[in-house]
This record gives C-alpha cells, sequence and structure tokens, in this order.
C-alpha cells in the first residue's frame, strides 16, 4: 500500500484514531481518565512508547521473523520486545532525566499490557508498511491516543458533576461520553483514510 | 459444589467483567458488529482464559515473583498462538476478518485479571473453572452487544434477514460509536437492577 508517510500520520491522529476508530487501549483509557494530570502522563509515554516500538518491531519482523521462517511466533516475540523496549526505556529516562522519570515511571509498566501497542505493531505488520510509514504511523496512533485521553479526562471533570440517574453515573455516562467523541472523530473520515 | 455454583454466578452476574469490572473492553467492541465472527471471538477468548487460568495455578509456585507478570503473558501468548493457528487452518476467512484482534486476545485485561486474582491463589482445577465462567459472563454481553448491532445495522441475525426488506439499516450501528453506546445501555441497565436489589436488601 502506498500512503505517503504525512497523510498516515494526520489518518492515525483523527480518521482512524486507535483509540475511537478501533477500540484499543480502552482499558487504561477509561481507568486513568478520572484524572487530567495523569492522562497527560499517560498519553506522553505511550506516544513515546509505541513510536519506538512499532520501529523497532519492524525491523525486527523483516530482519529476524520473515528470514527465520518463524511467523507463528511473531505474538510472542512482539510481546518481548515490547517488554524489553519499555524497561530499557526506563532506565534510560531514569538516567537522563529524573524529572520526566518522576512523571512517567509510574506509567510505564502499565504500558507493556496496553493492547493499542501490540495493536498498532500488528496493524503495521498486517498492512505491510515501510520503516518510515511506520515511524509516523506508530507516533500519529500515539498522539491520537493522547489527544483521546486528554479530551476525555477534560469532559469528565464536567460530567461527574452532571445529575444522570444512578445506574448510569460513572462508567455508563463515560462510555456514551467516548461514543459522542469517536462520532466526532469519524467526522474527519472524508478527508483520509487509511483502510 | 457449593464453590462451582457460587463462582459461576459471580462471575457471570454480579462481577461481570465487562459490566462491572470495565476489563477487556478493547476486542469487546471492534468485532461485534457481526455475530458470527462475535462468537468465535468470544470462544476464543473464553477458551483461553480457562487454560491460562489453569496453567498458572499449576506452576505459580514455581514462578520467582519478580517476573510473574512476564511469564503470565508468555503462557497466555502460547494459547493465544494456538487459537490463531486453529482459526487459519480450519476458518481461514473469519482469522481475515478478525485481523489482529485475534492476537490482541494476549493483552485482554480479562485474561491477566483472572490470572493475577484468582489462579495466583487457587487450585487448578478451580481456576479453570472460574477462567472459563469469567469468559462466559464475556461471551454473553459480547452476543447481547452483536445481536443489537447487527440486528439494527444489517437487519440480520448470523446473517440470516430477520427485519422486512423496508427495514432501512441505522448505518451507525455498523460503525464505531455505536459500539460504546450499545455497551452504555447494558451498563445502565445492569448496574440500575443491581442498584434496586441492593436496596431491597
Amino acid at each position: 500500500m502506498k500512503i505517503d508517510p504525512i497523510t498516515l500520520l494526520f489518518a492515525s491522529i483523527f480518521t482512524s484514531n486507535i483509540l475511537l476508530a478501533n477500540f484499543l487501549g480502552m482499558c487504561s483509557y477509561i481507568s486513568i481518565s478520572k484524572d487530567l494530570k495523569s492522562s497527560n502522563g499517560l498519553g506522553m509515554a505511550v506516544t513515546f512508547v509505541m513510536t519506538v516500538t512499532t520501529v523497532v518491531n519492524w525491523f525486527v519482523y523483516h530482519y529476524v521473523i520473515v528470514p527465520l521462517k518463524i511467523e507463528y511466533l511473531r505474538y510472542i516475540i512482539f510481546i518481548v520486545v515490547i517488554a524489553a523496549v519499555v524497561q530499557i526505556l526506563e532506565m534510560v529516562i531514569d538516567r537522563i532525566s529524573p524529572s520526566l522519570y518522576i512523571t512517567l515511571g509510574i506509567f510505564l509498566p502499565l504500558i507493556t499490557v496496553n493492547c493499542a501497542i501490540l495493536g498498532v505493531t500488528l496493524f503495521m505488520q498486517l498492512r505491510d508498511y515501510s520503516v518510515v510509514q511506520s515511524l509516523f504511523y506508530g507516533l500519529g496512533s500515539g498522539l491520537g491516543w493522547w489527544l483521546a485521553i486528554v479530551l476525555l479526562a477534560a469532559i469528565r471533570k464536567k460530567i461527574d458533576n452532571a445529575p444522570a440517574p444512578a445506574g448510569l453515573k460513572g462508567t455508563g455516562l463515560t462510555f456514551i461520553t467516548i461514543g459522542i467523541m469517536a462520532m466526532a472523530f469519524i467526522g474527519f473520515s472524508g478527508m483520509i483514510r487509511v483502510q | 459444589m457449593n464453590d462451582l455454583s457460587n463462582i459461576a454466578k459471580k462471575n457471570i452476574l454480579k462481577e461481570n467483567q465487562i459490566l462491572i469490572q470495565v476489563l477487556g473492553i478493547c476486542s469487546t467492541l471492534a468485532v461485534t458488529n457481526n455475530l458470527r465472527n462475535t462468537l468465535i471471538m468470544a470462544v476464543g477468548v473464553t477458551l483461553v482464559t480457562a487454560l491460562s487460568s489453569m496453567t498458572v495455578s499449576i506452576i505459580k509456585d514455581y514462578i520467582p515473583r519478580t517476573i510473574r507478570m512476564m511469564v503470565e503473558t508468555l503462557i497466555i501468548a502460547f494459547y493465544v498462538i494456538i487459537v490463531d493457528i486453529i482459526l487459519r487452518a480450519y476458518l481461514p476467512e473469519v482469522s481475515k476478518a478478525l485481523g489482529p484482534y485475534v492476537g490482541l486476545i494476549i493483552t485482554n485485561c480479562i485474561i491477566m485479571g483472572r490470572a493475577e486474582a484468582f489462579a495466583q491463589a487457587n487450585k487448578p482445577i478451580l481456576s479453570f473453572w472460574d477462567g472459563f465462567t469469567a469468559g462466559l459472563g464475556y461471551t454473553l454481553v459480547l452476543l447481547t452487544v452483536a445481536f443489537i448491532r447487527e440486528l439494527l445495522g444489517f437487519g440480520t441475525v448470523f446473517g440470516i434477514r430477520v427485519m422486512p426488506s423496508s427495514f432501512t439499516p441505522w448505518t451507525i450501528m455498523v460503525m464505531a460509536p455505536s459500539a460504546f453506546f450499545v455497551v452504555a445501555i447494558l451498563i445502565w441497565i445492569v448496574k440500575s437492577k443491581l442498584i434496586k436489589g441492593s436496596e431491597k436488601k
């Protein structure tokens, strides 16, 4: 598929938002978005890890998995790579910038089991992106996730005070909010699209 | 026996993984605009949950605490690969439609949640049952959501037309946002029931 990287970047932020169109990374999305500050931190961490892991997994897939013909092991390999990258990033960030480590630190272990990270890797492999496309796709998906969680956290702050029926309060209302957000994002989809 | 039915009741109704615990949402929503794919996905998740809970429970005494999560992830990935290979061999078109979501069973929080919360402290057979019933609760919700979406979105049930031909399909039901609305309404119904139930006591 030939789609230029910049288009891919914008498509993955808006029209094919990894969260609102593909439903990935919902667990942490719902539980963390109660608080705006942590949402921002987690969003930053996810963007960072997603960009790095997508590119690393691209190299692993094309230079290790395909030549050795072990495609059936790819899930295990991808998840191990993601765990390893997260671990290394944690150490590097701790060494280089302790202040960033304090903001991101608690979120990093959570990210290994964030389905969005593995999802982006699998989509990248399935759609046969080149390395540059993968870089922009990873970055765009991360930014899209970040945008979505910060938006939801800001909305939830107001919505928690709204008088809603008891059964709908909390999770139910959050879901309806996300649904409306998803509709808004899908509104962009006439402009550009990746499948 | 009492134990078994208690666990089942808890996992399917009182603490339904999706509606009450809000776990495993990712895959729930993505595949539910088509009943057939949903059923296959749900069976896959149920099997993986049950088997990995059992495996974790069998080897729990040999896993060092520090790498526990990693080992659990690998066990889950192992079963997911089996499911993936079976799907690709026998149901290639379904496997294609589900795409990356089969692989994403690995990061389904329900499985990890059951392994961590239950299998760590219980016997293998009990853990198997716990994982199995948690999967059943998941299946139930998934099928309900898929039923509503397929009925209104395509006018069909399992691919068979049931709505009269004058029925205009609701395109929104096929697209992503409707999944959120349908789940929200289900949560609303179940929670209201639970609140009423606790008031009676």
